[in-house]
C-alpha cells in the first residue's frame, strides 16, 4: 500500500465525520468522537503496511512526481504512527470533556455546538502526518497550514468563554507572525539554493556547486525558519504564546497542543536541518543556533515553572522545558548508525515518552477541572485520600515527567543526555542539570498537594469509563518503557 | 537469580494493591526473603546468583544483578534482617495498612536492587525508586510538622541526587562503559584533573544521601517525623546506599582524585562525630537524639573510607566499614523500632516526661538497654567489633617515625565520639526507664511476645556479629 494513502484515509475520514455530525441527534454528539477513534485506530491498523517507492519500483504509482514531494522512511512511519496515537487519545479525552465543551458553545444539555471538535483534530492529524513525509519546503508549509489553521479553530472553540477567545486571539497573532517568518526564511533558502526540495539541497551542498551558494543569506533563511518551527515547538524565545494560550484552550487542545504539534514542529525541523547538519559548510553555525536555543528554553521553561500555581499553566512550561532537552538532543547533532541512536532517533524515543506521560496527566486533569470545577495545584488537594489509585496514577506520570528513574520519561532524558555528552556541550549539560533539578520541584509540588495536604470540601474526583481505562494503559506504558524501551526503538527501525 | 530477591517485594507490593491483605502480604514477602537473602548472601562466592537481561544495545545497558564481592551480600543481608524486623514492628493507622506496609516493601526492593545492581544505570535507579515511598510516607503519615519536613527531605535529597547522577554521568562518560565491573577495570584510565572534579561530585552527591556533615540537616527531623518502618528501613539499610557507592565506585575508580580532597573529607567526619555529637547531647526528645546520633555515626564508616583513601593497600579498612555499617544499620533499626513501642505505650517520647518505665516494662527495658549498649560500641555486640576495625585501619601504614599523619589525627579525634555515644544514650536511659515512675509510664504495657520477635530477630544479629564477626568477614575475603 503506497503511503500516501494513509494521509488520504485520515482526510476522507475527517470530512465523512464533518458530514455525518449534521446528522447526529444534539444529545449525542459523541458518538461523532466515537466513529473517529475507531476510524483512526482502523487506519492505525495500516501503518505498518505503508511502503515507499523503493519498495515496489514496479508500479505505477511510485513513479509520480509526488514522490518529489513526499518521502517515506522509518521516520516518517514512526511520527505517522505518533499523530495517529496522539489524536486517538485526543478525540477521547474530548469525548470525556464534552460536558465543559457543551457549556460553552450552546446552552448546557445540548452538544449542539461539540461535534466539530472530534472532526478538527482528525484533519489536523493527517496534515501532521503529510509534515511526516514532507520534503519539499513548500509542501511542508502546506501541511503545517492545515495543522496551524485547524488548531486556531481548536484553540478559541470554547466561544462563549473570554478565556478561551483571548487565547484563540493570541495564538492566531503569533501564529500569523511565526507563518511570516517561516514563509520568509523559506523564500531565502529558495533565493540561494535556487531549489525547495531538501534531497537537492542536501545534493547541492555535498558537490562542487555549494561554491555558488551565497552562504550568509542561505543562513539567514536558516535562523529565519528555525524561528517559524520554534513558534511550533515553544522555543524561547518564540514561547510567550505558550502559558496563555494552554491555560485557555479547552484542555483536549491543550493536550493536543502540548503533544502533537510539538511532534510535527520537530518532524519538520528534523528533516529540515538533515541537509545543512550533513555539510561542513553549514554545520557549525547551524549546531551552535540550536545550541543557544536549547540553552535559553531549558534556562526559561523550568525556572518560570517555579513559581505557578496553575496545574494547566504548568504544565504550559514544562512543555517548553521538554523542548528544551529535545533541542539539547538536536543540537549534539549526532548522524544516526546502524547499531547506535542519533539524534532524531533520541528526539523520537523522546517525544514517544512525553506522549505518554503527558496526555496522562491531561486525561487526569480534564476530569478534575470538570469535577472540582477548577484547575490550580490546590484543586488537587487531598487526591491521595479521596481516590488513591488516581493519585498513584499521577505521582507515576509526574515523576516520569520529573525524569525519575525507572520511568520512561528517564529513559528519554538520559539518552539526551548521554548525546550531549558525547557532543561535548558541557555548558548546555550543566544547564540542564539545573533544569532538571528545577523539573524535581515544580512536578513534585503537585504531588505534595496530592497526598500530604487535606482534602476539605472539595469533590471526589472519579473517572469516567474511557478516561480510566486511557489513565491505566499509559501509566503502566510509562513504567513498562521505563524499563523495557525496545518496543519504541524497534518502531525506529 | 537474584532478581527474585529484588522483585519479590514488587510482586507483593503489586498485590497489596491488588486487594491482598496488606500487613501478611508484607510480612510473608519479607520471611521468605529473609531466607533466600541469607542463603544467597551466605553462598555469594559460587557465582550462580548472576542475572542480567539486555535493555538498551546501545549504550550497552542491562538490568542486571549480581554479587561483584562480599559487600553486596552483607548489605542484602542486613536489607532483608531490617525488612523483616521494620513489616514485622510496624503498625499502620487504620485504613492506611496498603500504603504503609506497601510502601516499606517498595523501599526494600528499592535497596536491595541498588546493593544487588551491576549496572550503573539501574544501581542509581533502584535508590531512587525508595527514596519516592520515603518522602511519601513521611509526608503523609509522619509525625509533628511532617509537610515541612518531608519536603525539605524532598529537596535535599533530590539536589543531592542530582549532584550524584552528574557524577556517574561524567564517570560513565570516561569509562565508556554501564558495567560496574568493566569500570572497575578501565580505573587507571582516569585523568587526575577529571578525578579531581568527579570525586567532588561524588563525595558530595553520595555525602548528601549519608548526611554527611554538612549535608545532614535532613536527617534528624526526617528521622524524627518518619512512621516507625520508614525511620527503620532508611537508616538502618537505605541511608547505607551512600557509603557502599563510595566504597563501590569512588575509591577504586578515582583514587587520585578523592586523596585530593582528603583533608576536607577527614574535617567534614570530624564535623559529623564531634559536633553532631554535641548536638545529640542537647536533644530534649528520643527520637530527635537517634536521628542525630545515627547522622553522628556516619563519621565513623567515612574515617574507614579515608583511612582506604589515604593508604590503599590497607587491609582493614573495607571490611571495617562494611562490618560497621551493618552493625549501625541493624543497632539504629532496633533503636528506632522500640522508640516506636515507647511511644505507643506511654504516648510520650519527650525524654524529661518520662521515667521509671522499667517497673512496667521490663523487657522493653532490657531490650532497650541492649541496644543503647550496642549503639555505645559495647564489647560483645557488632558495632564494638565495626569501631574498634575502624580505628585500627586508620593506623594501618602508619610510620612511628613520621609521626601522625591526618587520618591519625582524625582517628584520635573521633574515638572521643564514643564517650560522647555514652553520655547521651546513658542519660536518655536513665531519663526513661529509671528513676520515680510518671503519670505516663506506672501502667504502660510491656512488649508482647509479638513485638518481641522483631527486636530479638535484630538482637540475634548483633550478638552473632559482635562475638563472631568472621561470618562476615568471611564473606568479605
Amino acid at each position: 500500500m503506497p503511503a500516501y494513502y494513509l494521509e488520504a484515509l485520515t482526510v476522507t475520514l475527517g470530512l465523512l465525520l464533518l458530514l455525518a455530525e449534521a446528522f447526529v441527534s444534539s444529545k449525542s454528539k459523541a458518538w461523532v468522537g466515537v466513529a473517529a477513534a475507531i476510524g483512526l485506530v482502523f487506519i492505525l491498523a495500516f501503518t505498518p503496511f505503508a511502503i515507499g517507492p523503493d519498495a515496489s519500483p514496479g508500479s505505477g504509482w511510485a513513479k509520480w512526481t509526488l514522490w518529489n514531494f513526499y518521502q517515506f522512511d522509518p521516520l516518517s512511519r514512526f511520527y505517522k504512527v505518533f499523530a495517529l496515537v496522539t489524536t486517538i487519545l485526543v478525540v477521547l479525552l474530548a469525548i470525556d470533556y464534552r460536558k465543559i465543551l457543551a457549556r460553552y458553545t450552546d446552552h448546557p444539555g445540548s452538544e449542539n455546538g461539540t461535534g466539530e471538535f472530534y472532526a478538527l483534530p482528525v484533519l489536523a492529524c493527517s496534515g501532521m502526518m503529510w509534515l511526516a513525509s514532507a520534503k519539499d519546503l513548500a509542501g511542508a508549509f502546506v501541511a503545517l497550514e492545515l495543522v496551524t489553521v485547524t488548531f486556531y479553530i481548536l484553540v478559541a472553540f470554547m466561544r462563549r468563554n473570554v478565556g478561551s477567545l483571548e487565547a484563540g486571539v493570541k495564538y492566531l497573532i503569533l501564529g500569523a507572525l511565526s507563518t511570516g517568518f517561516l514563509v520568509y526564511g523559506i523564500a531565502w533558502v529558495y533565493g540561494s539554493t535556487g531549489t525547495m526540495d531538501l534531497d537537492l539541497i542536501a545534493g547541492m551542498l555535498e558537490d562542487g556547486r555549494s561554491a555558488s551558494i551565497p552562504l550568509t543569506g542561505l543562513l539567514f533563511g536558516i535562523a529565519l525558519v528555525m524561528v517559524g518551527l520554534g513558534f511550533k515547538i515553544g522555543a524561547v524565545p518564540m514561547q510567550v504564546w505558550i502559558p496563555d494560550v494552554y491555560q485557555g484552550a479547552p484542555t483536549p487542545t491543550t493536550a493536543f497542543l502540548s503533544v502533537g504539534s510539538k511532534a510535527s514542529g520537530f518532524i519538520l525541523m528534523i528533516h529540515f536541518l538533515e541537509p545543512f547538519l550533513s555539510s561542513e559548510l553549514t554545520r557549525g553555525p547551524v549546531l551552535k543556533l540550536i545550541g543557544v536555543l536549547s540553552i535559553a528554553t531549558l534556562l526559561f521553561g523550568n525556572l518560570a515553572a517555579i513559581p505557578q500555581t496553575n496545574f494547566k499553566r504548568l504544565l504550559g512550561y514544562s512543555s517548553i522545558a521538554h523542548a528544551g532537552f529535545l533541542l539539547l538532543a538536536l543540537a549534539s547533532g549526532a548522524p544516526g548508525t546502524d547499531n547506535g541512536l542519533g539524534s532524531a532517533q533520541v528526539v523520537s524515543v523522546y517525544l514517544a515518552t512525553y506522549l505518554l506521560m503527558t496526555l496522562g496527566v491531561f486525561f487526569i486533569l480534564a476530569q478534575v477541572r470538570i469535577q472540582r470545577d477548577g484547575e490550580s495545584i490546590t484543586d488537587f488537594n487531598g487526591l491521595g485520600q479521596t481516590n488513591p489509585t488516581l493519585a498513584l496514577a499521577l505521582t507515576v506520570l509526574l515523576a516520569a515527567l520529573a525524569g525519575v528513574p525507572l520511568t520512561a520519561g528517564f529513559i528519554g532524558k538520559f539518552l539526551v543526555f548521554q548525546l550531549a555528552v558525547n557532543a561535548g556541550l558541557w555548558a548546555a549539560i550543566g544547564v540542564a542539570f539545573i533544569a532538571a533539578a528545577a523539573g524535581f520541584y515544580y512536578y513534585l509540588n503537585v504531588v505534595r498537594a496530592m497526598w500530604w495536604v487535606q482534602p476539605g470540601q472539595k469533590a471526589h474526583v472519579t473517572l469516567p469509563l474511557i478516561s480510566k481505562a486511557c489513565v491505566a494503559v499509559l501509566t503502566i506504558a510509562t513504567l513498562v518503557f521505563g524499563i523495557w524501551p525496545q518496543p519504541i526503538l524497534a518502531l525506529l527501525k | 537469580m537474584l532478581a527474585l530477591i529484588v522483585f519479590l517485594p514488587v510482586v507483593a507490593f503489586i498485590a497489596i494493591l491488588l486487594g491482598a491483605p496488606a500487613r501478611l502480604t508484607a510480612i510473608a514477602a519479607a520471611a521468605v526473603n529473609l531466607v533466600l537473602g541469607t542463603y544467597a548472601a551466605f553462598t555469594w562466592k559460587c557465582g550462580c546468583w548472576d542475572f542480567s537481561i539486555p535493555v538498551l544495545a546501545k549504550p550497552a545497558m542491562n538490568l542486571a544483578f549480581g554479587f561483584p564481592d562480599g559487600m553486596s551480600a552483607v548489605m542484602v543481608l542486613l536489607t532483608v534482617i531490617v525488612t523483616l524486623a521494620a513489616v514485622l514492628s510496624g503498625k499502620a493507622p487504620e485504613g492506611r495498612e496498603k500504603l504503609y506496609f506497601g510502601s516499606s516493601l517498595l523501599i526494600s526492593a528499592g535497596a536491595l536492587g541498588a546493593f544487588a545492581a551491576t549496572d550503573l544505570f539501574f544501581f542509581y535507579a533502584f535508590h531512587e525508586l525508595a527514596l519516592i515511598p520515603t518522602f511519601l510516607m513521611i509526608g503523609m503519615l509522619g509525625r509533628g510538622d511532617r509537610k515541612e519536613v518531608a519536603w525539605k527531605i524532598t529537596i535535599y535529597l533530590g539536589l543531592g541526587s542530582i549532584v550524584l547522577l552528574a557524577g556517574l554521568v561524567w564517570l560513565a562518560n570516561l569509562t565508556g562503559t554501564f558495567n560496574m565491573g568493566q569500570m572497575v577495570k578501565a580505573a587507571g584510565t582516569i585523568d587526575p584533573a577529571a578525578q579531581k572534579g568527579i570525586a567532588a561530585l561524588l563525595i558530595v552527591g553520595f555525602g548528601t544521601l549519608v548526611s554527611l556533615f554538612p549535608f545532614h540537616s535532613w536527617a534528624a527531623p526526617a528521622y524524627a517525623s518518619a512512621p516507625a518502618p520508614v525511620a527503620m528501613l532508611h537508616a538502618g539499610v537505605l541511608k547505607k546506599f551512600g557509603l557502599y557507592g563510595l566504597l563501590r565506585l569512588a575509591v577504586p575508580l578515582v583514587p587520585e582524585g578523592m586523596n585530593a580532597w582528603l583533608t576536607p573529607l577527614l574535617v567534614l567526619l570530624l564535623g559529623n562525630i564531634l559536633w553532631c555529637g554535641f548536638v545529640t547531647i542537647s536533644q530534649k526528645r528520643l527520637d530527635g537524639m537517634l536521628g542525630n546520633s545515627s547522622v553522628m555515626h556516619m563519621g565513623y564508616i567515612f574515617l574507614a573510607i579515608a583511612a582506604l583513601v589515604a593508604f590503599p593497600e590497607n587491609p582493614l579498612a573495607k571490611p571495617a566499614a562494611v562490618l560497621l555499617m551493618f552493625a549501625h544499620g541493624v543497632s539504629i533499626a532496633l533503636l528506632f523500632g522500640l522508640t516506636d513501642r515507647i511511644e505507643r505505650s506511654t504516648g510520650s517520647i519527650d525524654l524529661q516526661d518520662l521515667g521509671g518505665l522499667a517497673k512496667s516494662a521490663p523487657t522493653l527495658a532490657f531490650l532497650f538497654g541492649i541496644a543503647a549498649m550496642a549503639s555505645i560500641g559495647l564489647p560483645g555486640l557488632a558495632n564494638f567489633s565495626g569501631e574498634v576495625l575502624v580505628f585500627l585501619s586508620a593506623f594501618k601504614g602508619y610510620d612511628p617515625t613520621k609521626g601522625l599523619g591526618p587520618v591519625q589525627i582524625a582517628c584520635i579525634l573521633s574515638i572521643w565520639g564514643v564517650v560522647i555515644s555514652a553520655v547521651y544514650m546513658l542519660r536518655a536511659y536513665r531519663n526513661i526507664f529509671q528513676g520515680p515512675a510518671v503519670k505516663s509510664t506506672e501502667s504502660a504495657a510491656d512488649l508482647s511476645l509479638a513485638d518481641r520477635i522483631p527486636a530479638l530477630l535484630l538482637i540475634l544479629a548483633l550478638f552473632a556479629v559482635g562475638l563472631y564477626p568472621n561470618l562476615l568477614l568471611n564473606l568479605l575475603k
